[in-house]
This record gives structure tokens, C-alpha cells and sequence, in this order.
């Protein structure tokens, strides 16, 4: 995590709805432009389909859907930002692709008690930068377990 | 411990592992035939290496119980002792201790606390037991000979070994040899009478035969199955860039490009075929711990069985060996264990005291196929059904009404998995349901057939490989999907104002009569929850499309929007966070760079209910019951021939059925050929075929089909190994039939005259038509690759 590793470390970042996200660079194994992408009908909604990168298939999530965010509008193509998990490479959509940055130690803190609920277990905490907040995401969080995402849906 | 000593270790645990799995071969068969030297010597080889090497990695209770182990071998070797069950245990037990510490060795480094003890007194005893006095003749033998047998190269140690020939006699040889003597070691030892001649041949043919083995690992290299999955992948990318070269050039109209794109096709093809064949391995790598296997369940439950081996060199991809292994481990255990009778009971029933347990392995139309064989007292069906009934698995109506196969299958159901005693000995089918779920895993089948009182047999159906499968695409809401060849049967294509009249509905279930028979159909984009395409929907112009396709015995038809073609598809399997969805086996990427889902047909099945309890598939007795017959009919594709006669072949011998356009034909030399899957197919035109000798070659030298007639209709043949299309008049039908009413044949390259069908039928004798094919030709060869582009 973050604020138990060296002072300093680097961060993709990344918006959604107008919030800034960011992931650890060294989990980050590309970011493209969108790619042509097969539906995989039946699987839980957050999985957009699948992507050829290059010879290796890809699931991407809809980060959007994942952190239970508004729906992107039709408009805003979305980019890929692939990051590196257990269960092999994961692209994440996201709206627009921020700068990196590297950002210290200290500026972290644990999500306030207040964010409840499924998204609290994928996000860290935040950096608190001059532009503002950014949030940082646990990806094998975010990877993992999209059935039970599903099954919380289903619930619903 | 430093890297170079962590290699060697590593090293003489993947050989000890390997001559570990000898040794229980060798000792089992050793114990039916104790007088084979040859494996005792090699027996004693691996344990002496074994214990070498571990004294100098410093293991040293491993040491310490191979130590002992050599020692009773070396009693055996020497012929003081003779190997008995007892012994063969007790050695058994030496290997599993050894396995063990090898285990424990990979694990952690170390050997591990034990007390091996126990074993090391048996040992010690049983080595003891015999009478003594070998005592003097032993003295000379221990240490050197253990060197002269781990590496027997040299002919006077061999003789010292085996003849008895003495150290110093050898070595007076020797010296006399380096003063100049050209004879052979062997010929001064005949002569100074320290050996006999007949010794010298012996231990010659010895040399031979070890000189022999180390040639053969020479010509071997062990290699990371990491490597080869990688090499395997990237062929898996080379296919797929393949697939989007060969479609740019088919539409780039440039002849050289086109000669570089068949070229980079045809070594492509080959590239892939040997790829593929370093990761086959014959099936007797997991067979050779069966013989272990059934001596160990035969020994625990009193019986006596043999077993019997045929087909071990049937290869198989790495990964469907490992996927089989313990399946097939299950079901030889379950045929010891409740398959073959005791021994009183054998003798009792006429029978031999001893069961026999067969395996048999062979390929057959791209699947391998495993038989497992008692000759025991059988499955009792009465006695299933009742259960059955018992277990409101089945009701007793239906009980009734299910065929003898059937009712055997039930016994691979869950709930039959614990069940109490079906047969005399205790509850077969322990566990048969799992065997099941990992066979079907594979995309493998699982049927069991039996007669009372004279065995039964297990037959596992497996595809050859996992990595690159032959599939069929479709399209349904916009999207491809790939469904493996193996499930497919037909396809059908109904024509708008057919529809409305085929497809017929019970109580609001859509059904297709195929050939008299109910077929219940499954509307891919209704299961897949799919939107409507429109523009396919347009296309289609109200015709429908049912892909037939076979999921655990039944069969359904799959209504998509478009069937596209075959293709040779990559698999890759799906992520973790998509194996939830049941109705996809894996993805694949498409010529065009696209990715594809490949349909799970049985998950598909699954969740539109066609295969679910087997209540269901009583339900349709009648269709299963004449499934089951067809056994022993065949099937059949009927066209016409020339002057509508009726012909036939087998439909086993048909690889496809197409139809194309006259324009595609073209001539090469006298020979009527097509553009066919990136290969040039010949065609033979039956009415050609079919023509008298001395007015073929009239019929031959004819031009090409006249532009304006129809396209023609060709069965694609496979025939040991080539391809080559028969051009008939028309397809009539798919049949089953006994066809046993026969009659002579009345003409060349016809087999003989059946009655398919109600009738009489030319069934065509597909080699006869090749070889006068070639004859008339006059062509080097119809094989695909010689018929390819030169260049």
C-alpha cells in the first residue's frame, strides 16, 4: 500500500464522472485508446466484453459500473487503462487519461468513515493533491469477485 | 544452498521421479515373472543411483532406506533370493518411502521427520531369511559390480558381473591388451580360459542393449512444459496472423503476394502440426502406475486380477493426459474394486480365478477413445433400475420404459454416487459422477456398458487436444460466436415458406421434425438474451438456420441468425472473472482481429433445459431408445449417381458436404480442382468414376462443367489423410439402417448392393474411386500438399 512504501510514489491517473482516480504505475501495464470490443452476454453487467491486445484477450471493466457511478454518456469514448492482476491483464474504461504524479507519503489518508458500502473495499484512500482528491483505487479489489458484485445486484 | 547445488537437486529429482515410476512397473512385472534379469538390473540401478546421489546431496535418511532396499535387490540379483509377494511389498513400500522424501525434498528442501524405521527392519529381515551360505560367494561382488551395473559399458566389467570372471583376470587382460595385444578384452579372456565363449556373446549383446539406451537419451532433450506452452501460444498467434494474411491476399488480387501468403499458409500448418506433436505423449505414461494400482486394490480386497495393456503408445495433448489421469485411475480402481469377483466366486461361475482387466486406447475420427474392460460378474441392471425407482431419480413408469443403456448410465449420476450395494460386492458407481464432470471438463464423453455375469466396459471419448480445435461460426445478434466441431451433427436451413409449416410447437415449445423425429430448438439470441438484428433478421429474408448439435446424448437444434464457415479456431480460456457464465467454454481471436465467444454446447444445453435430470431424457424413450439401437446400424448419406441411381457412402467417411458455384472449378491438367480452404481440392467426378475403364479417359479429356449449369454438389472425403471432393448429382438424405440385405456389387467401384431405407442402394467403394482417380490422371498423387501451388 501506498503510505508503507517509500516516500514518494507514482500514480496513473485517471477520471470518472469528473473525479479523479489514480492506480499505481508499476501495476499499470498500458493504457490505449478504445479497441473493438466483443459483448459477453450473461456476464455480470460491469464486464463491457472482451478486447484483443495484441494476440492476448482481455476482459475490461466498466469502472463506471464498478464504482457504482452514473452511467458514461454515449459520447465520451472510453479509454482503456490495462493494469496487471492476479488472474492475468484487466483493462479498466475510464473517461479521460490525467497525467502521472508522484505524490508523497503524507498526503495520504484512509477514505473517510462515511463511504459505505461495496465501493469502500476498492477504494484506499486519497492523495490529497493541489488539484484536488485523488482517489486510489485497489485494483485486485476491483478485478476480483465480479460475481459477487453481481449477486449483490441481484439482490437489490 | 547455492544455485548450482539447487539445479543438481532439482535434476535428480525429475530422474528419480521417473525411474520411481519404472520401478513399480518393473516390480510388478518382476513378481509375475521373477527369472527377467534385465529389469532387476534395472531395478537395482535406479535404487543404487538413487542411493549415490542422495549420499552426496547429503540426504541421508534417503540414503538410509535405499541403502537397505539395494541390499535385498542385490540378494535377488544374485539369485539367493527369490521375489514373492511379501518382497515385492516390502520393495513397494522402499519406492513409496523414497517417493515420499522426493516429495518432501521438492517441498521444503529437506527430507522431512520420519521414521522409516519399520520399514528398514523389514527390509533387513527379509534379506536375512534365506539360507546363509552364499555368504563366500558374496564377498567380491557388493560395491564394484553396483558401479559395473549403473554403468555397464565396458565388457569386463560386465563379465566380472555376469560370468563370474575375477577382478584380476580382467585386469590381466587389460594390461596384456596395452602391451601391445590387438585382440578384443573378450577373446584374451575366452583364451586365458577365465571366460566362456558363450559368456562373451552374452555379455556383448548386453553392451549392445544398454549402448543402445544411451543413444536414445542422447537423441532426447528434456524441455519446460513453461517453453512449450509459450512456443505453443505463439504458434496459436502465427495461426491467427495467418488467418488475416490469407484473407488480405484473397482479396488483394496479386499472384506473387498470393504465392508468399500459401507458402507462409502451408508452414504455418506444419509449424503448428509439430508444435503440437512435442506436446503429445503417448497414454502410457499415466497407464504404467496401473499395473501398481490394481496389484494394490487386487491385494486390499483379496483378489487376483491381470491386466492387460493395448494401445499405450495412443498419443495425447499434455493437458487432456493430465485432465484423464484421475478419472481413468478411478475407474481401474472401481473395476478391481467391484468390477471382478473374488476368486471363489470366479471359480464358482466357471470362470478363471484370476479377473482380467483390459485397456485399450486407439484414435478414432479425431477423438481418442479409452476402453476399460473386466470380465466380472457385470452390472446388475435389475437392481439399478430398483434403486433408481428407490431414489425417485426415475419413476417406475419410466423405469420400464428405459433401455438397458440407459439405465446403466444412471449410474454416473450424484445420486447414485454413495449409493449401497448395486452389485455383489459393495456400491459401484462410488464416485462415478465425478469421473463424469471431469471427463465432460475436457469436452470427453462417458458410457458404460455391461452384460450380467460376464463384465462390463467403461469407454472414455476424449478430443485430441485442447489448444487448436476445429469450429463452426455463427452469427447471432451481431456478434460471432465458435461452436466446436465435435458437438455439431447437421446443419439445416428451412427457406421462408418452409418455416411456418417445419417448426411446429408443443404447448409453446418450438420443435423441428429431422427425419421423423422431434427435434426441440434453442434460439441462441433468446438464450444469450441478445437484441434483435435487424439487418441479419433482413438478410435472412424469414429463412431460419438450425445448427444440430449433440450435448450428452441428446440432441438439439440451435437457431442462429447466419452460419458463417468453419475454422480452425486458437482456444484461450476465459478469465476468472468470467467462468461463471456457463455457455462459454473460452474466446478465441477471429481472422479479423476480432474476438469470438466459443459456445459451451452442454452448459448451453443446461441452461435451456435440454439436458437436465434424467427424468427428462426418459421422458422421450423413444428417441433415446432408437439412439441407443443405432449401435448397430449406420448412417448413411444417400445421393444420386449417375442416371438417378440411389448410392450411398458411410457417413463416418464424409468430412463435409459443399456446393460450388461452376466458376470455382478450374482444371489442372485433365483434373477438375477447386479453391478449398487455402488448399487446392481435387474433384472426381463420379459419373467419371462410375464409367466403364476403356470410356474413361473419353469422359476425362471433357472441358470443364459448362458455365451455365448449377453449382455442383461435392462430399468432402477424407481418405487416409488427402482430401478430395466427389462431385455427385444430388445429396438425397441422411439415413440410418441396418443395411444387412447385401448383394454382389455390379460395377467397378462399387462395394455391393444394400437395402437402405426400403431400398437398394450402390454403397461406393471410396478407395477403389481413388486409386482409378490416380490411375487415370495419371497424376503423382491426389494428396492435398503435392496438389498445392508450386513454387
Amino acid at each position: 500500500m501506498a503510505h508503507s512504501s517509500v516516500q514518494t510514489s507514482q500514480f496513473c491517473t485517471f477520471y470518472l464522472d469528473k473525479l479523479l482516480f489514480g492506480v499505481e504505475l508499476k501495476g499499470v501495464q498500458e493504457v490505449i485508446r478504445s479497441l473493438d470490443m466483443t459483448k459477453v452476454p450473461l456476464a455480470p453487467d460491469v464486464v463491457s466484453g472482451l478486447i484483443n491486445l495484441r494476440g492476448q484477450i482481455v476482459t475490461a471493466v466498466d469502472l463506471r459500473r464498478r464504482l457504482e457511478l452514473e452511467p458514461r454518456p454515449a459520447d465520451v469514448l472510453a479509454m482503456n487503462v490495462v493494469v496487471r492482476s492476479e488472474d492475468g491483464s484487466v483493462s479498466l474504461l475510464v473517461d479521460e487519461i490525467g497525467d502521472v504524479v508522484e505524490v508523497e507519503e503524507d498526503s495520504f489518508e484512509p477514505p473517510p468513515e462515511t463511504l459505505r458500502g461495496a465501493v469502500r473495499t476498492m477504494i484506499l484512500g486519497v492523495h490529497k493533491l493541489d488539484q484536488g482528491l485523488m482517489h486510489v483505487l485497489n485494483t485486485e479489489r476491483v478485478c476480483q469477485s465480479l460475481e459477487r458484485a453481481e449477486a449483490l445486484a441481484v439482490d437489490k | 544452498m547455492s544455485d548450482n547445488d539447487s539445479d543438481i537437486v532439482k535434476d535428480f529429482l525429475v530422474e528419480s521421479y521417473e525411474n520411481l515410476d519404472r520401478l513399480d512397473r518393473d516390480l510388478v512385472g518382476l513378481e509375475k515373472n521373477p527369472k527377467d534379469n534385465e529389469a532387476l538390473a534395472g531395478v537395482f540401478r535406479t535404487i543404487h543411483t538413487i542411493k549415490g546421489t542422495c549420499g552426496f546431496l547429503g540426504f541421508n535418511k534417503l540414503e538410509k532406506v535405499a541403502h537397505v532396499g539395494e541390499n535385498l535387490l542385490t540378494r535377488l540379483r544374485d539369485g539367493q533370493l527369490t521375489l514373492n509377494p511379501e518382497l515385492t511389498t516390502a520393495l513397494l513400500g522402499m519406492v513409496d518411502a523414497v517417493r515420499q522424501m522426493l516429495g518432501s525434498i521438492e517441498a521444503s528442501g529437506s527430507e522431512g521427520k520420519r521414521n522409516d524405521g519399520k520399514l528398514i527392519a523389514t527390509l533387513t529381515r527379509l534379506q536375512q531369511l534365506p539360507e546363509a551360505p552364499a555368504k563366500s560367494k558374496l564377498a567380491p561382488v557388493p560395491e564394484s559390480t553396483a558401479e559395473a551395473v549403473a554403468s555397464p559399458a565396458n565388457i569386463g566389467d560386465i563379465l566380472m558381473q555376469r560370468a563370474g570372471v575375477t577382478a584380476a583376470e580382467v585386469q590381466f587382460a587389460a594390461k596384456t591388451q596395452k602391451e601391445g595385444d590387438p585382440r578384443h578384452m573378450g577373446e584374451i579372456l575366452v583364451e586365458q580360459g577365465a571366460a566362456r565363449p558363450a559368456d562373451v556373446v552374452d555379455a556383448l549383446r548386453v553392451q549392445q542393449s544398454s549402448r543402445a539406451q544411451a543413444t536414445a537419451s542422447d537423441s532426447t532433450i528434456r524441455v519446460d512444459v513453461g517453453l512449450l506452452d509459450k512456443v505453443m501460444n505463439l504458434v496459436g498467434e502465427l495461426v491467427l496472423a495467418r488467418n488475416q494474411i490469407l484473407q488480405f491476399a484473397n482479396r488483394v488480387q496479386d499472384t506473387s503476394f498470393l504465392t508468399v501468403s500459401q507458402h507462409l499458409n502451408r508452414i504455418t500448418t506444419e509449424l503448428q502440426e509439430g508444435v503440437m506433436k512435442t506436446r503429445m505423449q503417448p497414454i502410457g505414461n499415466i497407464w504404467g502406475q496401473f499395473p501398481r494400482t490394481v496389484r494394490d486394490v487386487a491385494l486390499g480386497c483379496g483378489k487376483e486380477v491381470n491386466i492387460e495393456m493395448e494401445g499405450k503408445e495412443t498419443e495425447l495433448d499434455k493437458t487432456i493426459i493430465e485432465a484423464i489421469k484421475d478419472p481413468l485411475t478411478h475407474l481401474v480402481r472401481n473395476s478391481v474394486d467391484h468390477g471382478i469377483e473374488l476368486p471363489e466366486d470366479r471359480v464358482k461361475a466357471g470362470k478363471d480365478r484370476t479377473g482380467r482387466l483390459s485397456l485399450r486406447a486407439f484414435h478414432e475420427g479425431g477423438q481418442v477413445n479409452i476402453e476399460i474392460t473386466d470380465d466380472g460378474a457385470g452390472l446388475n441392471l435389475e437392481r439399478i433400475r430398483k434403486k433408481a425407482v428407490e431414489r425417485a431419480v426415475i419413476t417406475a413408469e419410466q423405469a420400464v420404459r428405459m433401455t438397458e443403456r440407459e439405465i446403466f448410465n444412471l449410474i454416473f449420476l450424484p445420486g447414485f454416487s454413495t449409493a449401497e450395494k448395486v452389485t455383489n460386492v459393495s456400491g459401484r458407481g462410488v464416485g462415478l459422477d465425478v469421473v463424469k464432470t471431469n471427463v465432460e471438463k475436457i469436452g470427453g464423453t462417458v458410457d458404460v456398458q455391461s452384460a450380467m455375469g460376464r463384465g462390463t466396459t467403461f469407454r472414455v471419448k476424449i478430443p485430441l487436444t485442447l489448444a487448436i480445435i476445429p469450429a463452426l461460426v455463427v452469427t447471432c445478434g451481431g456478434d460471432r460466436y465458435a461452436i466446436p466441431q465435435v458437438s455439431l451433427i447437421e446443419l439445416v436451413r428451412l427457406e421462408a415458406d418452409e418455416v411456418a409449416k417445419a417448426i411446429e410447437l408443443v404447448h409453446g415449445a418450438p420443435v423441428y421434425r429431422l427425419r421423423g423425429r422431434l427435434l426441440p430448438l434453442v434460439y441462441l439470441n433468446q438464450e444469450l438474451k441478445l437484441a434483435a438484428d435487424a439487418r441479419a433478421a433482413k438478410e435472412r429474408d424469414g429463412a431460419v438456420n438450425i445448427v444440430v448439435l449433440q450435448a450428452d446424448e441428446r440432441q438439439f437444434g440451435l437457431v442462429v441468425d447466419e452460419i458463417n464457415d468453419t475454422e480452425e479456431i486458437v482456444v484461450k480460456p476465459l478469465r476468472k472473472q468470467l467462468k461463471t457464465v456457463k455457455t462459454f467454454a473460452g474466446s478465441s481471436i477471429m481472422g479479423d482481429g476480432k474476438v469470438a465467444l466459443i459456445l459451451d454446447v452442454l452448459g448451453l444445453a443446461q441452461r435451456a433445459s435440454v439436458v437436465t435430470e434424467t427424468r427428462d431424457r426418459a421422458m422421450t424413450g423413444k428417441a433415446t431408445e432408437a439412439a441407443a439401437e443405432a449401435g448397430e446400424k449406420q448412417t448413411f448419406l444417400l445421393f444420386a449417381g449417375p442416371d438417378d441411381s440411389r448410392m450411398a457412402i458411410p457417413l463416418s467417411t464424409l468430412a463435409r458436404l459443399e456446393e460450388f458455384p461452376v466458376a470455382q472449378v478450374e482444371m489442372s491438367g485433365n483434373q477438375w480442382v477447386t479453391q478449398y480452404r487455402g488448399q487446392i481440392l481435387p474433384l472426381v467426378r463420379l459419373t467419371v468414376a462410375l464409367e466403364e475403364r476403356r470410356n474413361r479417359l473419353r469422359a476425362l479429356l471433357q472441358a470443364p462443367p459448362a458455365a451455365d449449369s448449377g453449382p455442383i454438389q461435392v462430399l468432402v472425403l477424407n481418405h487416409e489423410g488427402r482430401s478430395f471432393g466427389l462431385v455427385v448429382e444430388r445429396i438425397l438424405d441422411i439415413v440410418e439402417d441396418r443395411a444387412d440385405v447385401k448383394s454382389a456389387a455390379t460395377r467397378a467401384n462399387v462395394l455391393y448392393s444394400v437395402v437402405i431405407g426400403d431400398r437398394v442402394t450402390e454403397l461406393l467403394d471410396i478407395p477403389a474411386i481413388l486409386r482409378s482417380a490416380d490411375l487415370s490422371a495419371k497424376q503423382p498423387g491426389l494428396a492435398a500438399r503435392s496438389a498445392e501451388v508450386p513454387n
